[in-house]
């Protein structure tokens, strides 16, 4: 990220958002929204003095997923880049009171600039890739476990916060109702994943990240784990083998997704039958580590259209080719890469980032375009510039030509699926290799094969 | 002297990413289906206009199907988004025009769907069989 961030070949635009996409490959206009952050980039040398004598203090929904503070004045994370704060300004205390300005006073550098407004940029680019990621599953959704109901219950980036030597809780496991440390702990994996009621995909790491959780856990309370899966999946490089090794470790597996968890006795019972000893079984817990899956984006489908490209039957962006077109998208000049695309772990995401910087590398070398080569084209003598096919192109490739009064494909953005060439009522537009006349004359030709077929086997009928 | 079975000539327009490599996957499965079905590459149902499939009835043709990708799956985004809206149009007309509604089919296969490309032939065939061949009415003195 550093290195991103450092790089002179590189601007980064955090805080900001696309609102606007046009154009084609090697040529596309992108208008973006840079957030006013009210503080000075140029200026701001990250030294986080404001951040520390900020007096307001606010819940981090995000990063510390409700379990910790931030100020009103504040970096995502410590480790952000760039390494400069924002205000959020629905909480500083200068936008809704009117008062304070004290990170201006201690700002060393005078990089605070109360007046800021949102910024709409434009850039030109050549090549687009999407790595947008993915949200978490809410696991208030399945009411059966009680989340958000029971104190006990977390999900998974909950532990993940607490384990963090930096995080809301220095590093120690907590229960939330304030009784220390626990003995036991469930983890319940595949909550919202692999389930016909919320999502029917793996969402393939959270098998390995409960085992990372089962061992942290484990090691830093000594509680007795238990795991509740439905298969582990521990595909990938020495991943069996950490499974293999908490296997020794004493940590219990359970085959078998629990039906619900209730507050019994003080304590949490999680029902679950044991498909290997085909056994029903309730067990007795302090904790419970619920192992969200994974979604696309809220906002994928919003992002997947205004950057021309599309989503798949779970919401995933679609890549042009599952085998062997990962990173390409239907529209050229547009990669995606990581989870945007589907659920992966750290290392596949590296490698689909790394392919798709180096398929728009080759874009870039190359110099030109390859374009699809059964595009739609319009016979000007017959077009009445109705605009229905304008209306219909799927890729925004048809424009009018106001002086001509006439439509017109470019044929850069056509990718030749011909809903066009359907459309038209006056026959105007045709896509080359699917014309009507090919289609009908192949037509005619299957009608006139089934005919002497069939005349064949009915004298071979009579004969018989 | 074998008693006859009808067998009806069904023209179908396959999308060329799902239905048409359902199709495919119906043939590598080593599927039966009937011969009854020609079938005719496009790109996207999209592509199919009406007058191609009226087209096809008029040249003989006792059926006519089109088969496209499931909704939000289309190869090109909303290509079928069209078909969906432009065939049950195209049905009421040909229902004025006395080709029975049942002659036209349209449906979402995939790419993974072979079974279900297979059965969807096999049905189509049996439901062309229990109606008369459409050239009867075509060619009879008016």
């Amino acid at each position: 990220m550093m290195d991103a961030g450092r790089h002179p070949n590189i601007t980064l635009l955090t805080y900001s958002e696309v609102e606007e996409v046009s154009g084609y490959v090697g040529n596309f206009t992108v208008r973006i929204r840079k957030r006013a952050r009210s503080v000075k980039e140029d200026l701001c040398t990250g030294c986080g003095t404001c951040e520390e004598k900020c007096p307001k203090k606010v819940t981090d929904e995000v990063f510390e997923v409700g379990l910790g503070k931030r100020k009103a004045i504040y970096r995502p994370f410590a480790q952000a880049i760039p390494n400069i704060p924002a205000i959020d300004r629905e909480s500083c205390l200068f936008f809704t009171k009117g008062r304070c300005k004290l990170c201006e006073k201690v700002c060393p550098t005078g990089a605070i600039d109360y007046t800021q407004e949102d910024e709409n940029l434009e850039v030109q680019v050549g090549n687009i890739i999407l790595a947008t990621g993915y949200d978490v599953f809410d696991a208030r959704r399945i009411s059966a476990y009680g989340y958000g109901r029971y104190p006990n219950v977390f999900t998974s980036l909950e532990v993940e916060r607490m384990l963090s030597g930096a995080g809301p809780t220095s590093g120690r496991i907590l229960l939330r109702d304030g009784e220390g440390e626990p003995k036991s702990v469930a983890i319940i994996h595949c909550v919202g994943s692999r389930d016909e009621n919320y999502h029917p995909y793996c969402s393939k790491v959270c098998c390995m990240y409960s085992l990372k959780l089962a061992h942290l856990v484990h090691g830093k309370t000594g509680a007795r784990v238990y795991q509740c899966y439905i298969d582990m999946r521990s595909g990938g490089k020495a991943y069996e083998e950490f499974y293999k090794r908490l296997q020794e470790e004493g940590v219990v597996f359970i085959n078998g997704r629990p039906s619900e968890i209730l507050a019994e006795d003080g304590k949490l019972a999680v029902y679950v039958e044991d498909r290997a000893l085909g056994r029903q079984m309730r067990l007795l817990v302090d904790m419970v580590i619920l192992s969200v899956g994974l979604e696309p984006r809220h906002d994928a489908h919003e992002v997947a259209r205004m950057f021309g490209i599309s989503t798949d039957a779970d919401g995933w962006f679609k890549e042009k080719h599952p085998k062997l077109d990962p990173v390409a998208t239907m529209t050229e000049g547009v990669f995606i890469a990581g989870c945007a695309q589907g659920p992966k772990d750290i290392p596949d995401s590296v490698a689909q980032g790394a392919a798709a910087a180096a398929r728009v590398l080759t874009i870039i070398q190359q110099g030109e375009v390859e374009v699809e080569a059964a595009t739609a084209v319009v016979d000007e003598m017959m077009c009445v510039g109705c605009g229905l096919c304008i209306q219909t192109c799927p890729y925004t490739a048809i424009e009018y030509l106001e002086e001509r009064k006439v439509a017109h494909v470019v044929e850069v953005l056509c990718k030749g699926c011909g809903t066009c060439a359907g459309a038209c009522p006056s026959k105007a537009i045709a896509l080359r290799h699917f014309t009507d006349r090919q289609l009908i004359s192949e037509m005619m030709g299957a009608i006139y094969a089934m005919r002497t077929e069939l005349r064949n086997t009915q004298y071979a009928t009579r004969g018989a | 002297m074998s008693e006859q079975v009808y067998e009806p000539k069904i023209i179908g327009f396959l999308c060329n990413w799902c239905s048409y490599a359902g199709a495919d996957l119906a043939g590598v499965s080593r599927l039966e289906y009937p011969p009854s079905l020609k079938i005719i590459r496009v790109p996207c149902s999209g592509r199919v206009s009406p007058e191609l499939v009226i087209r096809a009835f008029r040249e003989g043709a006792d059926g006519v199907m089109v088969l496209g990708c499931h909704i939000g799956d289309c190869h090109y985004a909303t290509g079928n988004h069209r078909t969906a809206r432009r065939m049950p149009v195209l049905r009421a007309l040909l229902e004025f025009t006395g080709v029975e509604p049942e002659r036209f089919l349209v449906k979402w296969v995939s790419s993974s769907e072979g079974e279900l490309f297979a059965q969807t032939v096999q049905e189509f065939t049996e439901r062309l069989r229990e109606m008369p061949p459409l050239e009867t009415y075509l060619t009879a003195d008016v």
